[in-house]
């Protein structure tokens, strides 16, 4: 009996080793995958002279602003932060509206031939951007946007309303058809349904949509990199490559500059956050 | 026949019902038709025009070559080349987050979600999903520096504990590819954790308690209950991320510029090359062309591949 409990006791001990073991693992993961974050962070507010002396992994002695100053004063931050957030918030809205325009006709509508709309626009995504590119770039000189945010916004709201369309008739095919037909009934046209009834019981997904919309199109790289050639036309991500691309030795400008680059997706990202979980589980229409 | 056939099917059509529909659902559809015309089809068969010519792009002279620039792709050594790059970085990509994915959402869903509440596991994951959110000009900036070889982060570590010469990450031909591995596995990472979280959140907690009654460890639950239950979303993490791998660029263009001895060289790093600083626009047509092809096919193969094991279920 006594054996039996003693027995118990060990394995209890045991399993509560192995739980912490566990916990201990996967938070060792995690503070892998934040090292990057520490770095950018600490090397940002160190002077140039404690960078070389001390190395990266210290912390700051003391901790300065110069290397922002450094970067402000060699671009236009306010003109990039304008130029972001106007290409990603057009794309953002105009690109839900259209996906919303398109997915109604396909979940709702069933126009005829809807599997093959939706394959095809799939495709879009599919596609590497290197076999749009080159026509891309030349359309937009031949129509007077080169170097223009104007050609980013258009080039984006098509590519992520192809991905939205899918995503959003996937959802109206499951859409509650008795209140369709009531709507119906109540002699609504098909304009009024989908703005008075539709719309409303999807702005959840669609808030979604337009956060990550606004997200991916901020993050982008390889079309703005080709289209927008000079600073002032250039996005806060471009900016920062640039400044790379110089070969610049002056590695906590360089610290400074990717934290301001990340700064506005991450508020964006929490302040949505909540916006984020809601939308993914009202998914469901009640 | 058809027509005849269906004819009675429909409700007849009275004049009233007529002019009660307006406007076609087609209607709706325009925008994205016009933008899809514009910003995708057109681009794309021009694309493909530009691939049968010689031509320095702008408003240099276009030699109308027929096939040579796919007959020269095929002889191109550094164009294998950036395929089978693609294989490793598919392995970092698709298949190594896939399985540490899964690991780690079903260590922190079933296990440390259970034991420590909910909040542990949610900021483990948030943790995990940071680089995700991450512009990616950001995240390359940053591992370059980490990887740099006199006074990057790695190698200073590798100092500070007695390890003089680290290796050189970027600039050393054989383990340039495996470097940048590492940073995509970082990179890649939370992406299936998010996904396979939200996933096994339907899978129905009395599954788990029988097997566990019946005397299952956590391993044969896994196998036998987690990953088939999650099946359809592990499919679709492998498709995008196996896409993604394939059209890869920034990582590559910001840490090693397809160097050194084009160690690192992706087709989509080749295209752009061609296109915009070697300006040989149809080989770069040609290349861009080949690769939207070779991704179609692999797309349609992994479909093909789903769709068959569902069935087989």
């Amino acid at each position: 009996m006594s054996t039996r409990r003693r027995r118990d006791r060990r394995v209890v001990a045991l399993l509560t080793t192995r739980r912490w073991a566990l916990l201990i693992v996967a938070a060792l993961v995690a503070v892998v995958m934040l090292v990057p974050f520490y770095l950018l962070v600490s090397n940002a507010f160190k002077t140039g002279a404690d960078y070389s002396q001390r190395g990266p992994l210290a912390l700051p002695e003391p901790w300065t602003f110069s290397a922002f100053d450094r970067y402000l004063g060699s671009v236009d931050y306010p003109r990039l932060l304008t130029n972001s957030v106007l290409i990603a918030g057009v794309v953002a809205v105009v690109g839900v509206a259209v996906s919303m325009l398109s997915a109604y006709a396909i979940g709702i509508g069933r126009v005829r031939g809807r599997t093959w709309v939706v394959f095809v626009l799939l495709m879009a995504t599919i596609l590497p951007q290197e076999a749009l590119i080159y026509p891309l770039f030349t359309g937009a000189q031949a129509v007077g946007l080169q170097n223009s945010v104007w050609s980013v916004v258009i080039i984006f709201i098509v590519l992520q309303a192809a991905f939205g369309t899918y995503l959003l008739s996937s959802v109206l095919g499951t859409f509650p058809a008795e209140l369709l037909e009531a709507a119906r009934v109540d002699g609504a046209n098909r304009w009024v349904i989908l703005t008075r009834i539709v719309a409303p019981v999807l702005r959840p997904t669609m808030s979604v949509l337009l956060v990550f919309f606004f997200v991916w199109t901020w993050n982008e790289f390889f079309i703005p990199m080709i289209m927008l050639i000079t600073p002032d036309a250039q996005t806060i991500p471009i900016a920062l490559a640039a400044l790379k691309g110089q070969n610049t030795l002056d590695v906590t400008q360089l610290a400074a500059a990717s934290l301001l680059s990340l700064l506005p997706t991450l508020v964006f990202f929490f302040l949505f956050q909540r916006t984020l979980t809601r939308g993914v589980t009202a998914g469901a229409v009640k | 026949m058809t027509l005849i056939s269906t004819a009675p099917a429909t409700a007849p059509v009275t004049e009233a019902g007529r002019r009660r529909r307006p406007v076609t659902y087609w209607a709706y559809l325009v925008p994205i038709g016009i933008g899809f015309g514009a910003i995708v089809l057109v681009p794309f068969a021009m694309n493909l025009y530009y691939s049968f010519f010689d031509w320095k792009g702008g408003a240099a002279p276009r030699t109308w070559v027929g096939l040579d620039n796919y007959r020269e792709l095929l002889r191109d050594d550094v164009f294998w080349s950036s395929f089978g790059n693609t294989l490793y970085l598919i392995v970092a990509i698709a298949v190594v987050p896939t399985l540490i994915g899964l690991l780690l959402a079903a260590l922190l869903f079933d296990y440390l979600g259970r034991l420590f509440g909910p909040r542990v596991a949610s900021v483990l994951r948030a943790s995990y999903y940071l680089p995700q959110i991450l512009p990616i000009a950001v995240a390359g900036v940053v591992w370059a520096w980490i990887l740099e070889t006199r006074d990057g982060a790695l190698n200073s570590t590798l100092r500070a504990l007695g390890i003089a010469g680290g290796p050189d990450w970027l600039g050393d031909p054989d383990i340039a590819l495996r470097s940048v591995m590492i940073m995509l596995i970082w990179l890649q990472i939370g992406y299936p954790v998010v996904i396979f979280m939200s996933a096994l959140q339907r899978v129905e907690p009395e599954l788990h308690e029988a097997a566990e009654l019946d005397g299952a460890g956590w391993w044969r639950r896994f196998r036998a209950i987690t990953v088939p239950h999650i099946r359809t979303d592990i499919y679709v993490v492998v498709l995008t991320a196996t896409i993604g791998a394939m059209k890869l660029f920034a990582p590559i263009l910001i840490l090693t510029k397809g160097g050194p001895e084009s160690s690192t060289y992706v087709p989509s790093y080749f295209s752009y090359r061609n296109f915009f600083e070697l300006s040989r626009v149809g080989y770069g047509a040609a290349s861009a062309t080949t690769l939207a092809i070779v991704i179609g096919l692999v797309a349609a193969g992994l479909i093909f591949w789903q769709a068959r094991s569902m069935e087989e279920r």
